[in-house]
């Protein structure tokens, strides 16, 4: 296990210094003046222009710099929001939560129904209940995301109103910010309406979460297929069988449990998937999220918040790659043993 | 029978634990269930365009802004009278203007307390050093705080408020006098439009002492129905009533703009009941056939107009002007320019304004009578014409290049050739300034109920050197009637002299009035009140709110009553 810790751990070093070396080159590729972009002080006069040339160093070789600029991000010093005028650490504190809510909602969705749906078409191979259950995944994997959420809104909003289209909560429910994780935040608040926040908040998420939900559900569903109809064919369930084991037994004592193992690296594989499906959800459905927020600064060429959104947006995704592995590694004994998989 | 029973057993259990469940859930959030009923029944949301630039009406023309901030957070001297935009008082119980309309003493309230907000608790009422602040800080180019928020007061500047006040004075703690250089009739009603708000000097002067005078405009401080408690631009705009309303109670508890630019999105928070009331709706069949929402409209005080360059030939001849004028289908322009969010215009006057006349001028669409008044004038060969078109689009007039083509496309019939002309907005302006034109499509909005600010800016002789007089029209008879009426106080004798000023624009027809166009607002039938204003920003301090179960039942009751018909 310390091999495998080691070996991941380089691997997330390696990777993270290759991306900041991406990021850094960036400014040198956007147009306009490069100190503007990188600090985002469209209003500084002369002097305070000459000041920020010596923080940044960027009079200094391209090495200061790069190590100038690894020193403003572990400060936490991001910049100005070139758009909005506010520290970008301080928009992303708000923005980022937001959006790993929606996406851990989805992912649950996601694995509450694909992997279920997944395992029953396995078990009922090649028979009418695989079908439609394959039908259906092939139909919801080919659904454009942005197609069905304003479909969705259409249907659950405005004919039904079952659910709000917009926003993460009603705007009359005053949540003050704490930990930025807003579900968190209103049970920590001591606003007499906590509980109709909260069901208010769920209602929100409900639509968005699912929207994102569909296509992942759709690869769960088939890995689930797959993984379990190899599980079904090993040695052990045969034997388990000659043992004269019931179906169920089998089902629910060893299959599932060895075909969820395998499931739990794609997991982490589709979550950058999943990332790029809630940009696009968070603007249709005006989430508050860093996806909605980074598509927003490309339009407005806001080219501090590009820069450091996607900075912060691939650390994440990479460190929840990091994550499932090291719980896949610690479910499966077989894979801390193996040497070349990255 | 065997497999009825374990049903029924089946289905008798599981509705008895949905029972339990849902007593579960209900014992505990009993009191919740109150107060969500009372904090939705309390508050409103507003789909509002666009985010404040300021919280300071003194500093801006822009309606997004006015909206978001005049009447809801501050008070005028004055107000206007919703029945017929006469003056009434509001932060002054009274008023006395000199014989010689020079000095005008105002009384003020002794009641009114300022906002009470997290950033700034006041520790006096308004008094006189308030009214004072709030005009000097506009006049006096010297004062502390002018050149704070970058010293610009665009609609003090237009109606040249400088020039006209020499001084305010303070008399005593609540009375003060304004001396002007000349009389002028219309400064009341400027003193009680959206911008003349009167701020708190006990603020300004805690932000002079922490050094942080630009918080004036961006956390304000007013004596009006509502206090700011959170703003964050592009987001959302927060709310609380102030509960020392001098005037009434507020009977909303918060009230929240949702800041959503796009169309769409707003009609979508509409349907979704998200939002209370939008701005600016869109698809109004839509919204008019739902049985929960009403479509509310006011017809603003503009108009949109076709004026003629009377110095040019052949427009110097009233008979050709008239012609041009039954030649043209004013109904079909109304139809597709305004998509019927706009009433065909009858005089200059909307029909709101209190001078406007009840026996309607028509206009008839005849080619024949056109024709024939072609023939006497002398043009039986008809000739051609320049028609500007302004580039940008106004409420009064949102597309005037398209409705340069329908008029080019009528006035091909009585054999007139029309060429359209537009350039840039503002060289446009100069040119037509300049009289380069033969006619022209334009239009003006009234910041003021006043009908002087329709016949003065638009018509006057004077206005053909200084204001909006682009056809360059000046009759003596008419400029008598303006000043005879200005210098009267007799509201019914106004009447009549403005009246008889829309006659002679009628019969002289120095440009013809083609619509005033409306502005729309959709809603909730819950919420209550009047909060469209025919001219000048949103209104919500007289709103309120019915329980959403008002709404049901309404509807129920309304299919209850479809069903029995059937």
């Amino acid at each position: 296990m310390l091999m495998f810790t080691l070996r991941r751990l380089s691997l997330f070093f390696f990777t993270m210094v290759l991306l900041s070396i991406l990021t850094f080159s960036l400014r040198y590729f956007f147009p306009g003046d490069m100190l503007i972009n990188i600090s985002g002080q469209i209003n500084a006069n002369a002097a305070e222009l000459k000041q920020l040339a010596t923080d940044y160093k960027i009079h200094e070789s391209i090495f200061n710099q790069y190590w100038q600029y690894l020193t403003n991000i572990f400060q936490g010093n991001l910049g100005l929001s070139m758009a909005s005028q506010l520290p970008i650490k301080n928009e992303i504190s708000t923005l980022l939560p937001a959006t790993i809510e929606l996406s851990i909602m989805a992912l649950t969705i996601a694995m509450l129904f694909g992997i279920p749906l997944g395992f029953i078409a396995a078990i009922y191979h090649r028979k009418k209940i695989d079908n439609v259950i394959l039908t259906f995944a092939i139909v919801g994997h080919s659904i454009p995301v942005f197609w069905l959420g304003l479909l969705v809104i259409l249907m659950f909003s405005i004919q039904l109103a079952w659910f709000p289209s917009a926003g993460n909560i009603s705007l009359l429910f005053e949540i003050p910010q704490q930990t930025g994780f807003l579900f968190i935040d209103i049970l920590l608040s001591d606003n007499p309406y906590k509980w109709q926040a909260f069901i208010n908040a769920l209602s929100h998420i409900v639509l968005p979460a699912s929207v994102i939900a569909l296509a992942p559900a759709t690869v769960f569903i088939r890995l689930a297929r797959s993984s379990m109809m190899e599980v079904l064919e090993t040695s052990y369930i045969q034997a388990a069988k000659t043992k004269g084991l019931s179906f169920i037994q089998i089902i629910y004592h060893h299959a599932i449990r060895n075909a969820l193992i395998k499931m739990i690296r794609h997991i982490g594989l589709q979550f950058a998937n999943l990332i790029t499906f809630a940009m696009i959800t968070e603007v249709i459905f005006s989430w508050p999220g860093i996806g909605r927020w980074l598509i927003i600064s490309i339009g407005q060429r806001d080219y501090t918040a590009i820069q450091n959104g996607l900075l912060v947006l691939s650390v994440f995704i990479f460190v929840v790659h990091i994550i499932t592995d090291f719980i896949y590694a610690l479910l499966n004994p077989l894979a801390r043993g193996r040497r070349y998989d990255a | 029978m065997m497999l009825a029973r374990l049903l029924n057993h089946h289905v008798v259990s599981t509705l008895l634990s949905i029972n339990l469940l849902l007593m579960l859930s209900a014992c505990a959030p009993q009191d919740n269930e109150q107060s969500e009923r009372s904090i939705h029944d309390n508050s409103v949301i507003y789909c509002a365009e666009g985010s404040p630039e300021t919280f300071n009406p003194q500093l801006v023309t822009s309606g997004t802004t006015i909206d978001a901030t005049s009447k809801q957070l501050y008070d005028r001297l004055l107000a206007f009278n919703p029945k017929d935009d006469s003056l009434i008082p509001a932060l002054a119980k009274s008023w006395h203007i000199t014989r010689d309309g020079k000095m005008i003493t105002f009384y003020l309230r002794k009641d009114v307390e300022f906002n009470h907000t997290d950033y700034f608790t006041p520790s006096r009422k308004l008094n006189a050093d308030d009214v004072i602040f709030s005009f000097n800080r506009i006049l006096d180019k010297h004062h502390p705080y002018h050149h704070v928020s970058g010293g610009k007061y665009p609609f003090f500047q237009t109606i040249k408020f400088a020039q006209l006040v020499k001084e305010v004075e303070k008399i005593n703690d609540y009375t003060i006098r304004f001396k002007l250089n000349h009389a002028d009739s219309s400064f009341l009603t400027n003193l009680a439009t959206d911008f003349s708000v009167i701020l708190s000097a006990e603020y300004a002067e805690h932000l002079t002492k922490i050094k942080q005078q630009h918080l004036l405009d961006t956390m304000p401080i007013g004596t009006g129905p509502y206090k700011l408690k959170e703003f964050r631009s592009g987001s959302f705009i927060r709310f609380y009533r102030n509960e020392h309303y001098w005037a009434h109670p507020v009977k909303i508890a918060q009230l929240v703009y949702d800041i959503t630019p796009i169309n769409t999105g707003r009609l979508t928070k509409l349907l979704a009941k998200e939002c209370d009331v939008i701005s600016y709706p869109i698809a109004h069949k839509k919204i008019t056939e739902h049985a929960d929402f009403t479509l509310d409209s006011v017809t603003s005080f503009n108009v949109g107009y076709l004026g003629f360059n009377v110095t040019k030939p052949p427009f110097d001849n009233i008979l050709v002007r008239k012609a041009i004028s039954h030649a043209i289908n004013f109904d079909t322009i109304i139809n597709i320019i305004y998509g019927d969010q706009a009433q065909l215009a009858t005089s200059l006057l909307p029909e709101s304004s209190w001078a406007h006349s009840k026996d309607k001028i028509t206009r008839k669409y005849s080619l024949k009578l056109a024709k024939s008044l072609l023939d006497v004038a002398g043009y039986k060969q008809g000739f051609t014409m320049d028609l500007w078109a302004m580039p940008i689009q106004r409420a009064y007039n949102p597309n005037a290049l398209k409705m340069a083509k329908l008029i080019q496309a009528d006035l091909q019939h009585i054999n007139i050739k029309v060429n359209i002309i537009s350039y840039e907005w503002n060289t446009f302006l100069r040119r037509l300034a300049a009289g380069e034109h033969d006619a022209v499509l334009l239009g003006w909005s009234a910041d003021q109920p006043d009908p002087d600010n329709f016949f003065t800016p638009l018509l006057s002789c004077a206005a053909r050197f200084t204001g909006g007089n682009r056809s360059f029209w000046c009759n003596k008879q008419y400029d008598d009637l303006l000043a005879k009426a200005l210098a009267t106080t007799n509201l019914k004798q106004r009447k009549k002299y403005y009246q008889q000023a829309l006659k002679i624009i009628d019969n002289e027809l120095p440009l013809i009035p083609i619509a005033h166009s409306k502005r729309y607002q959709a809603r909730i039938k819950t919420v209550q009140g009047k909060i469209l204003q025919p001219f000048g920003g949103i209104d919500f301090s007289n709103v309120s709110k019915l329980p959403a179960q008002t709404l049901l039942t309404k509807t129920n009751a309304k299919n209850n009553l479809d069903e029995s018909k059937k």
